[in-house]
């Protein structure tokens, strides 16, 4: 009990210090469950609380987490031709994944949790657990050469203007990872859309500058002092180590399969990528979304505990087959004629139905509602990423889009309850 | 090959129009007869529920059994065992708080210091004079406590050693009127037992019952065994239901667990239901959703099978004998017993000797729906239950992740969900703090009814009078809530919010 007491008399002044306090409360909570009891109404409650549901949620990511990390710096060195095989050069790939990751992963939630504290300081209430979550899970959908800045920005906004503004978490509309996303995809397009932005640690060098360094044009390695700091330790043990200015190899692309496909249908993908490959995730994305088994083995931790809904997991399943079936009998275009199984293979679809539509926030809310929410977002998800001609995915439009009709379904469902009520009156 | 296949194909196609047309001619022949094809399974096919659900019990029918699949049981450590022992209590209360529609301050018939009888009227409330609260045993009235705002709270009697009854003259049931019936009901101190649906409050003299409903089983928590109370009260219980049908239009409900007693499930007059299922399976809130739900404007009485008894005994002998059996119950008991005393009993005195030491906490009732209480204070009107619970007023080191002792918890994140009948020491700790709703579905997964409790609370917050009354909420009490303010990830208090819209309900009337 010593450490508590010692926690008990650094307690800081609610009234003198605010944000300190609310700081405070906030750590000292996730240390030490409070020894409150209940006071009116029930007299035990369940051992549940938000605290442990959102970490539940964190832990069933962690998966993604590990093979992303990995991932990132294996697709950087299959752009230089080197280390082809998944396991060769792993002390490598692991440290250029997490010389990526890590600072993306501490921007996201100081910049998030920091906003989270301040409203919460500012409004007297406690540090609520939502941006846990959304912390958490915004590493995993940006690209690895995200400039920080603009995740940092994208997170500003994403929290205040679609969190705080609306009360804090349990009051917004859109899911806050999403959202974060989102705007980067529209104030910053280049960053996160076409080929060249899901492989990591390159620049790219004009004729001029290329001359000036005596190489010419092209893309080549760009490593800072992290990597030299990693070099240092590699060569104490003599392992291989990162080469500066190592250029990419010739005709590489760095095309998504989605990519691909929506250019030349499903053999264009085939000719890169094997079908193993794409299931197992060891293709250029987003970092958390590639590897398939992983996010269902997240998936079905939460639908084990039961906390996203399966409903909705399960009306996403059913609005991608039909739809994916529809367009494979429409038939127009060689991105059409996919079949439809396929479409699970590429990009986000399992990511977002796993951990983003399942957000029991911005969801619908009645279990009818939770069918019809996920059908559609199967839908209107695949009708974007076969059809729109710009961006080849669709998973994070047709959740904010169905977000934002969430209420508007559970409002016709809740209807259809009153109505039976008051009817047989 | 293909010329047999065919062949088998045109054969069954035949057989199938054959049935298909045998099935049409019985439903046209059910309709002739005036047979209603929706609730009767007529048709030659057996229905999805035929195959799928439950099995029903030969001694009922389809209609009155409800096999409920949402709900939770909270199994606790401290069930009371044993045959009720009597106990000699000296102080009995009644509580102007317990009846809810009643002003604050009721007028007293007698004084302090005066000696009354059990039966006699004791005070009475100035909207409706004419129902009388009345004592539960003889002695003499030795304190008048009073709350806030000078409301009374308890009105105490010390109990005479022997017993002396009011005797009632009673009224021949077969030619007295409903109006007659229902002053003499008035008077006797047996009034205040019906509760009128919606809002829960005394019943209005001056309204007829739709129907009136007992619920014949307790799946609360700890929640005593209703065979104890009826066994060898088979006269009592069925006198009393034919007093109860003749209050009513409708009929008199009795709902039931196939593992009722025999006395219960022998019980005349009434229309007998069968409930399976988890908490509140045994909530008459919940049983009269699925019996015959609350239209608006329409109301009905509910009363508890206890009244329902004392009923009985007031028709057979004329006086008013408010027994009780109570549970003692809870962990940190010695002996969880059950005992037989007396409406308002003192609890310090139930208790003594029982209790043993720590830091506990002594509710009246169950632990969904009890009122936490002293040794100074006495049984509710209606309590059947006393629960004794651990306070749980200590920090654990991240309790919320790896919590050090099992706690009961409808989550499937805890171990406790693979051992379904591992009773829990539960404390009092909130294990949480209180948050907006995030998490949806939860309050309908142990909520056995046709409602959104969820969407209920938020137009109860958004004072939606209208949207209130198309979800339910004259469908409900606090204790139909309760499993699912129990259950609630963001702590949120349901009863109470419940509470304060069926109060702007009331003020709406």
């Amino acid at each position: 009990m010593g450490l508590l007491n010692f926690l008990k008399r650094i307690e800081p002044d609610k009234k003198k210090s605010p944000f300190l306090h609310t700081l405070y409360d906030g750590f000292f909570t996730f240390a030490y469950a409070p020894n409150s009891v209940t006071k009116g109404g029930v007299h035990v409650r369940d051992g549940m609380d938000l605290k442990r549901t959102m970490f539940m949620v964190v832990i069933a990511m962690q998966f993604c987490y590990l093979f992303g990390t990995y991932n990132i710096g294996h697709q950087h060195f299959v752009a230089l031709g080197q280390y082809a095989g998944i396991f060769e050069g792993f002390h490598l790939k692991l440290a250029h994944g997490l010389i990526k990751l890590l600072p993306i992963f501490i921007v996201s939630n100081v910049v998030g949790l920091g906003i989270e504290f301040w409203f919460a300081a500012k409004k007297g209430h406690a540090i609520e657990e939502g941006f846990l979550v959304s912390g958490a899970l915004i590493p995993l959908i940006m690209p690895p050469d995200i400039p920080l800045w603009i995740l940092a920005v994208s997170i500003i906004f994403a929290v205040v203007i679609g969190k705080e503004a609306f009360g804090g978490t349990g009051m917004n509309i859109w899911n806050i990872a999403l959202l974060a996303r989102v705007f980067v995809f529209f104030a910053y397009p280049t960053t996160i859309s076409g080929d060249e932005v899901w492989v990591s640690g390159f620049e790219k060098f004009d004729e001029v500058t290329a001359e000036g360094l005596g190489l010419a044009a092209g893309a080549y390695t760009d490593y800072g002092w992290a990597h030299s700091l990693f070099n240092g330790l590699f060569g104490w043990f003599d392992m291989s180590t990162f080469q500066n200015l190592t250029p990419m190899v010739d005709g590489y692309t760095g095309a998504t399969p989605l990519s691909l496909a929506s250019k030349g249908g499903w053999e264009a993908v085939t000719e890169v990528y094997s079908v193993s490959q794409m299931w197992w995730g060891a293709i250029p994305g987003s970092i958390g979304e590639t590897s398939k088994p992983l996010i269902l083995l997240g998936a079905l931790i939460l639908i084990g505990t039961g906390i996203a809904s399966w409903r909705v997991m399960a009306g996403m399943v059913i609005g991608l087959v039909v739809t994916g079936l529809l367009f494979n009998a429409w038939d127009a275009t060689p991105f059409m004629s996919v079949p439809w199984y396929y479409h699970l293979y590429m990009g986000s679809f399992f990511f977002a139905m796993a951990f983003m539509a399942t957000d029991p926030v911005t969801a619908a809310s009645t279990n009818t509602g939770k069918w019809i929410y996920g059908f559609m977002i199967g839908f209107i998800g695949l009708v974007i990423r076969i059809i729109n001609p710009a961006y080849p995915e669709g998973w994070m439009l047709a959740i904010l889009f169905l977000n934002t009709f969430a209420p508007l379904i559970d409002h016709y469902v809740l209807e259809s309850n009153m109505k039976k009520r008051l009817k047989s009156a | 090959m293909l010329q047999i296949a065919l062949l088998v194909i045109g054969v069954l196609v035949v057989l199938a129009a054959l049935v298909s047309l045998a099935d049409n001619l019985i439903q046209i022949e059910a309709k002739k007869s005036g047979i209603d094809t929706e609730k009767v399974n007529m048709s030659v096919f057996p229905s999805f529920g035929e195959l799928f659900g439950a099995k029903i019990p030969s001694y009922t029918t389809k209609e009155n059994f409800h096999s409920l699949k949402k709900g939770h049981d909270i199994k606790l450590e401290g069930s009371a065992t044993g045959s009720p022992e009597a106990m000699n209590i000296t102080r009995f209360a009644v509580k102007p708080g317990n009846f809810r529609g009643i002003a604050p301050i009721p007028k007293l018939f007698s004084e302090v210091g005066s000696e009354i009888k059990a039966g006699d009227p004791l005070f009475y409330d100035k909207g409706n004079p004419e129902i009388h609260y009345a004592a539960p045993v003889s002695g003499e009235i030795i304190e008048v406590k009073r709350g806030a705002k000078r409301a009374i709270s308890d009105v105490i009697i010390l109990a005479d050693k022997n017993q002396q009854y009011k005797k009632f003259d009673i009224p021949n049931l077969e030619t007295t009127s409903r109006e007659e019936l229902v002053d003499f009901l008035a008077k006797s101190g047996i009034w205040p037992s019906f509760i009128q649906r919606p809002f829960g409050i005394v019943a209005d003299l001056n309204v007829v019952p739709r129907d009136i409903f007992i619920s014949g089983f307790n799946t609360a928590p700890l929640a005593p065994s209703y065979d104890h109370m009826v066994v060898g009260r088979e006269d009592e219980l069925n006198k009393a239901l034919s007093v109860l049908a003749k209050l009513t239009d409708g009929k008199v409900y009795l709902s039931l667990s196939p593992k009722s007693p025999s006395v219960l499930k022998n019980a005349k007059v009434a229309d007998i239901h069968y409930f399976t299922g988890k908490h509140p399976a045994g909530n008459v809130g919940v049983q009269i959703h699925h019996i015959k739900p609350i239209k608006s404007n329409q109301k009905v009485w509910t009363i508890d099978l206890q009244s329902v008894l004392t009923l009985g005994k007031l028709f057979l002998e004329g006086i008013y004998d408010t027994e009780r059996v109570v549970a003692l119950t809870g962990a940190p008991l010695e002996q969880p017993k059950y005992v037989r005393t007396k409406v308002g009993a003192n609890i310090g005195e139930l208790l003594a000797g029982n209790l043993s030491e720590g830091n506990n906490r002594i509710i009246a009732g169950d632990i969904l729906t009890g009122q936490q209480v002293d040794n100074d204070s006495f049984l509710n009107f209606t309590d059947n239950q006393i629960t004794v619970l651990e306070e749980g007023d200590k920090y654990e080191a991240f309790g919320w992740l790896l919590p050090l002792a099992p706690r009961p918890s409808i989550s499937k994140t805890f171990p406790g969900f693979l051992m379904p009948n591992y009773e829990y020491n539960a404390n009092t700790n909130t294990h949480g703090e209180e948050r907006a709703f995030v998490v949806t579905g939860q309050y309908e997964s142990v909520t056995p009814m046709d409602i959104y409790p969820q969407h209920l609370m938020k137009a109860i917050l958004a004072g939606d009078i209208e949207r209130m009354e198309g979800l339910g909420i004259n469908e409900v009490l606090e204790e139909d809530v309760a499993i699912a303010e129990f259950a609630c990830t963001s702590k949120q208090p349901l009863q109470q919010i419940l509470r304060g819209g069926l109060d702007m309900m009331r003020e709406q009337v």
